[in-house]
């Protein structure tokens, strides 16, 4: 099982440009113009990374993480959320780059292949910046009265949560 | 306007705190080790980043998106049954769930925001069923490689970066699954 996923970034390369050869695509062109958008990403996230990060430093340095963590720690421990995740919590529904900030410096410190840091991971990968959403899409659509989609949609953000740390718990056997 | 709220909020915070349990110079010290861990992460995350969206742009040329749409077509029928007959809906709506699942973030949000323009059109100003449903499914997350999180993995050195996958697609299908439910549970009691 371990080996599948191992080789899955590989073989997925390998499949996709198999594809892409029998689809006539021009592969080596697109390949290349997608890299370049990916540094026209990183290049775009840095300024903001660097704001933020100096920010959650800052928060962990002075020990208010830790602080919120034993506030709220018992009441998330009690449904299964690991407590250092709180900042990511509070942030990830409002702003994605604060979210990828505050879930960066937490795989930085607890590690990648730790409870937290796959937790704040699998958080990061199965959840949306509702909020931003939400205002994008009833914005473009110019709609007033939302009716249920505030609330329907922070259900499924809350189910994310718990289900996140759930299935890190469950399928890495912590 | 949100973002200059939370940064005052957060720098503030890190501020009082550490002054109040004796680490203000720790919090002095973490401003300049944050600016600097920044431009780290960023380089450290480009390689991997770069060859997925290098491999995702593969994906996209070749078709597939189009062909995983088509593929979805019957399920968003079932999910939109106001819409169900009106093409021009189906095909932005199929679009934008299938450029979601790919990862394709550019391409899944002006193709979402014309699913919503259309839908609005019938009933200008408030929020029809299937808009309620549309603003649901996309501000859950829905892409089969969280390419950016296992680039944040890489970077800080993990054994292997894309074993979440399992997990990320489990919390991601609860996540939805609640998030349809509830929409479709109160579509009957909100009138």
């Amino acid at each position: 099982m371990d080996l599948v996923f191992t080789m899955l970034v590989p073989f997925l390369m390998l499949g996709t440009a198999l594809w892409g050869m029998w689809k006539r695509v021009d592969l080596w062109t697109a390949l290349t113009d997608g890299a370049e958008k990916g540094l026209k990403v990183s290049l775009r996230i840095m300024p903001p990374l660097i704001g933020l990060l100096t920010a959650v430093y800052m928060l962990r340095a002075s020990g208010a993480l830790e602080l919120l963590g034993e506030l709220v720690g018992p009441l998330l421990s009690a449904v299964g959320i690991p407590a250092e995740t709180i900042g990511l919590l509070l942030v990830r529904p409002v702003s994605g780059s604060a979210a990828l900030g505050v879930g960066a410096e937490l795989i930085e410190t607890y590690g990648p292949d730790s409870l937290v840091g796959r937790t704040a991971a699998v958080m990061l990968g199965s959840t949306e910046t509702t909020f931003y959403t939400i205002a994008v899409y009833f914005g473009a659509a110019k709609v007033g009265r939302t009716r249920y989609a505030v609330p329907a949609a922070l259900c499924a953000d809350i189910a994310g949560f718990l289900a996140a740390s759930w299935a890190v718990r469950l399928l890495f056997c912590y | 306007m949100a973002m200059s709220l939370i940064w005052t909020v957060m720098v503030g915070a890190a501020i009082l705190c550490g002054l109040a349990t004796g680490n203000g110079p720790a919090v002095a010290k973490g401003a300049l080790d944050g600016a600097a861990a920044g431009v780290e992460l960023c380089l450290s995350m480009m390689g991997v980043l770069c060859l997925w969206m290098g491999v995702m742009e593969v994906m996209e040329r070749s078709g597939l998106a189009r062909g995983l749409s088509r593929l979805l077509r019957p399920a968003i029928r079932r999910l939109y049954p106001d819409f169900a007959r009106d093409g021009r809906v189906m095909d932005a709506v199929s679009a934008n769930l299938s450029a979601n699942l790919l990862g394709l973030g550019n391409a899944a949000t002006p193709l979402g925001l014309e699913a919503a323009r259309l839908m609005a059109e019938r009933t200008p100003g408030v929020a029809s069923d299937g808009l309620c449903m549309l603003v649901v499914t996309n501000t859950a997350s829905l892409q089969l490689i969280p390419t950016t999180v296992a680039s944040l993995r890489a970077a800080a050195g993990s054994a292997n970066p894309f074993d979440i996958l399992p997990a990320v697609w489990l919390a991601s299908a609860v996540s939805v699954a609640v998030g349809v439910s509830a929409a479709k549970l109160l579509a009957r009691l909100w009138r």
